[in-house]
């Protein structure tokens, strides 16, 4: 077991100026479940192999307990990468499957017996061990294979899109089975995937990268309730958040013919490079339906209806006679918002409905810098030394 | 989904059926090779003259390692051809089926398993490791991390006296710029890891001789990448006699089939020394020379074994005012193609063309051994088409169901082979071409045995040398392993 560190941890490729990792600055405690998550090119995979020993450290160092593995070989890191492969020898029995690695480090007979055992049962794979593998499901398969990781006992599990090649329903429930088994094994792991819910799911805490950058780290509710700025609040969370950039005027932002009060603090947040504009979120589920004179109340013309049973989704947009909303960032389509509502009272398609924004529930972000304007800094960046 | 067949421009390929699950394809499509361990479904699929491994995998995964592949072979890497991704399959009740990737399937390759499914020497488990050791260098030369280093993950291919190994899963690679040490040595840390489990399974079927050490031939494989990628890529510092030392790596380097396309030169701080360093290395020395010369294109061991006879040809037999080119032509049309030809047609699937001449060289020493002095070709050539190559299975399309004799050491004539009665005249014997047929000693001699057998007769030959090289040495057994460096050198 071990706490893993990157220390300002930089990746330059030969051959070009911007760095895949800049300066990548996480503490990962001892046990800790750690997700590394962002869009494809966000220097999550390199992050992790950094740490592997695959991608060399420019800058920086990296940390595994007490030691620093910075120029280290991969094999002598004590790390080992899960689902590498799932090539399972035909003829071998699954005990031989996972332990005979071990001959490599010349580990004794009897103590490979231990850790295949003590490993089996923590997969619940203790009847199967004298079995061929042919005569396993293929969920049985895969344990046999992260069986080979586990016997190892190393300090460190990476997994880097694990669950990538596998069908929906089986991705689920590897994913439960995944979280569950580091828990029960208490060893520190960090897991590499482009897919939000995978790292609000499983994650002790995630890190959310862009442009090589560390955008926020924290846990899946910190992450979801107080988004460090635009990126993660629209990364974070599904349906998206609903972002537009408003004029700010009198104190409230202008959002269709609403007017959204903002807080004082907000308002003194702002600064003159924001040229009286601000970007507000809001999540689908922060808003209420409400009549139309109600106050901050905003026009919605409704576009669709996604009935899912125990929700249902409007899509639509806000008309825009009065205050522009003159960008949108929704995974939905352009300039389009979308709202919870409650299943049993839908409106119908070409309708206009009402909605006010619930209290405490919007997020505030500087036009200029995409950057959280107030509430919830004390967990900005809240594992960063310094 | 509407089904999308991307790739080579082979209408054929849509006829075949798509809309059932690979397992359930009928049986006169599949052909009968044996199949590797594979993550996916992965079966071989007879297409006309072809035969296609067609592999079920994700749309993704699919158009990825087609990619890979692709970028590969345009690099020259000794890979499986790729032909096509089939994307959009849907079975007959409209279910969903997965992906597939096409590739070719490499003809004249043998998969390792079926060569270690009878009882299997050490010798020839050594040349499986290190025609692996030698991809694996080219493909890091190349930028190419594999991520899944292993003999099920790779085919052998006859290369004269060794194995060529060619990539054929390429589902977990990365092509980069360059690779890490840490890329390289973790790829060679799967690898022993992977051998050491093919091994062991080879072992608990039982079929892995007893003379093998798993564990020495999972650390060989690491010995023998170091070796060569140090000889190909270390830095070198020197004082003095710069261009014949340069010369002289070149030549190194050239001997072990590689070419230096680019050179770093640096001249060390104090100007006293320059300080070398291979840049670019591009395998294939020898095939390149070989197909600038004669057009034929085949592995690097072969070229070199056809190299050697062609310069023994050109130092014997030409003028010496002849002009290198004019050699080359004439030795492919009086040697080595009339040898080619002699092969009947029912014999023509057991070998590549350039493995039966090398073979043929090295049944000719043999002759020359027991007669004592030199047999002219067409009488090896006979003598090869009469008592060995009936005895040889069809490796084209693998693989015929003596593989006992497939592994078996190639240039020997052995004790066994000689006490055997005399093959009777075969059908479409076209060595009659050389007009010597009947100089074909009857029975073959022992090895040791020289004396015995009568020199062939003495007639007129149109290719005669005065020297008949020997075939290589045979090989080292693998060691103990030895106390291995920490990190791997720059």
């Amino acid at each position: 077991m071990a706490t893993v560190t990157y220390d300002h941890a930089t990746r330059i490729y030969p051959g070009t100026d911007r760095p895949a990792v800049d300066q990548l600055d996480i503490k990962i405690e001892d046990g800790e479940f750690l997700v590394l998550v962002g869009p494809s090119g966000c220097g999550k995979s390199t992050s992790l192999r950094m740490l592997a020993g695959l991608e060399d450290i420019d800058e920086g160092s990296i940390w595994v307990g007490d030691r620093d593995v910075t120029r280290v070989q991969p094999k002598d890191r004590d790390i080992a990468m899960v689902f590498q492969s799932y090539a399972l020898y035909p003829h071998m029995s699954v005990a031989d499957n996972m332990g005979f690695a071990l001959k490599i480090a010349g580990i004794s007979k009897p103590e490979i017996a231990e850790r295949v055992e003590a490993a089996a049962k923590i997969l619940d794979l203790t009847e199967y061990l004298g079995r061929k593998p042919r005569a396993l499901s293929g969920g049985q398969r895969q344990r046999v294979a992260m069986g080979r990781a586990i016997v190892r006992q190393p300090q460190v599990f990476l997994m880097d899109e694990p669950l990538s090649n596998l069908d929906a329903k089986l991705r689920v429930q590897t994913r439960t089975q995944i979280a569950a088994l580091q828990r029960r094994l208490g060893t520190t792991t960090v897991y590499v995937t482009h897919d939000q819910i995978e790292a609000l799911t499983m994650g002790d805490r995630i890190a959310v990268l862009k442009d090589g950058i560390l955008q926020q780290i924290g846990t899946p509710r910190e992450m979801f309730d107080f988004p460090e700025n635009v990126f993660v609040a629209g990364f974070i969370g599904s349906p998206t958040m609903n972002i537009g950039t408003y004029q700010v005027f009198d104190g409230a932002a202008q959002v269709g013919r609403a007017r959204i009060p903002l807080t004082r603090d907000t308002i003194a947040a702002l600064k003159e490079e924001d040229k009286n504009t601000i970007i507000l979120g809001f999540r689908p589920e922060a808003l209420d339906r409400s009549t139309a004179n109600a106050e901050g109340a905003i026009p919605i013309d409704v576009e669709a209806v996604e009935e899912l049973g125990s929700d249902a989704y409007v899509y639509g947009s806000i008309p825009n006679e009065f205050g522009a909303s003159e960008e949108f960032h929704f995974a939905a389509g352009e300039a389009q918002i979308i709202v919870r509502i409650d299943p049993r009272d839908v409106p119908k398609k070409g309708d206009t409905m009402w909605v006010t924004i619930r209290k405490d529930e919007q997020h505030a972000f500087s036009t200029a810098t995409g950057e959280r304007l107030t509430g919830a800094t004390k967990h900005r960046r809240s594992s960063k030394k310094k | 989904m509407a089904l999308t067949i991307k790739g080579a421009a082979d209408p054929g390929l849509i006829a075949l059926p798509w809309h059932q699950p690979l397992e359930r394809w009928p049986a006169e499509t599949i052909a009968a090779l044996p199949r590797g361990l594979s993550r996916h479904v992965v079966r071989f699929v007879r297409h006309g003259e072809k035969i296609l491994a067609i592999k079920e995998t994700s749309a993704d995964l699919a158009l990825r390692e087609f990619s890979l592949l692709r970028d590969l072979q345009r690099r020259g890497a000794p890979t499986v051809i790729p032909l096509a991704i089939v994307k959009g399959r849907e079975s007959s009740d409209g279910e969903d089926l997965e992906a597939a990737l096409v590739t070719a399937h490499l003809q004249f390759s043998l998969p390792y398993r079926a060569l270690f499914s009878q009882s299997l020497r050490t010798e020839t488990v050594v040349r499986f490791i290190d025609a692996l050791a030698v991809l694996l260098v080219r493909l890091h030369l190349l930028g190419f991390y594999w991520g899944d280093v292993s003999l099920s993950n790779a085919l052998f291919r006859r290369d004269a006296a060794e194995f060529t190994a060619y990539l054929v899963d390429a589902e977990t690679g990365e092509l980069h710029p360059t690779l890490t040490d840490g890329q390289r040595s973790h790829d060679l840390d799967l690898a022993r890891t992977n051998i050491l489990g093919e091994m062991f399974d080879l072992e608990a079927q039982e079929v892995l001789h007893e003379s093998v050490e798993p564990l020495a031939v999972a650390d060989r494989l690491d010995e023998r990448y170091r070796e060569l990628w140090e000889t190909l890529t270390e830095t070198e510092t020197f004082t003095s006699n710069i261009p014949l030392r340069i010369a002289e790596r070149v030549e190194a380097l050239n001997r072990l089939g590689f070419d230096i396309g680019e050179l770093d030169m640096n001249q060390t701080d104090d100007g006293q020394a320059i300080v070398i360093r291979p840049k670019v290395v591009d395998a294939g020395h020898h095939a390149r020379r070989l197909m600038r010369l004669t057009g034929l294109d085949v592995q690097e061991n072969q070229a070199r074994r056809l190299l050697n006879d062609l310069d023994e040809y050109r130092c014997c037999l030409s003028d010496p005012g002849d002009d290198e080119g004019y050699v080359a032509h004439r030795w492919l049309t009086t040697v080595f193609e009339p040898t080619v030809r002699a092969v009947p047609r029912e014999h023509r699937s057991k070998l590549e063309p350039a493995q039966i001449f090398h073979e043929v060289l090295d049944h000719r020493w043999f002759l020359a051994q027991a007669a004592g002095h030199d047999v002219p070709m067409e009488v090896a050539v006979a003598s090869y088409i009469k008592h060995i190559l009936p005895e040889r299975p069809d490796e084209k399309a693998l693989l015929g169901p003596s593989i006992e004799e497939m592994t078996a050491e190639l240039p020997a004539l052995t004790a066994e082979i000689a006490s055997r009665s005399p093959v009777p005249d075969f059908e479409g014997d076209n060595t009659a071409g050389w007009g010597h047929a009947d100089d074909v000693p009857e029975d073959e001699p022992e090895e040791g045995s020289v004396e015995e057998s009568g020199p062939p007769q003495d007639k007129p030959r149109p290719v005669e040398r005065k020297t008949t090289r020997r075939p290589a040495p045979k090989r080292a057994v693998p060691k103990p392993p030895a106390p291995k460096p920490t990190a791997l050198k720059d």
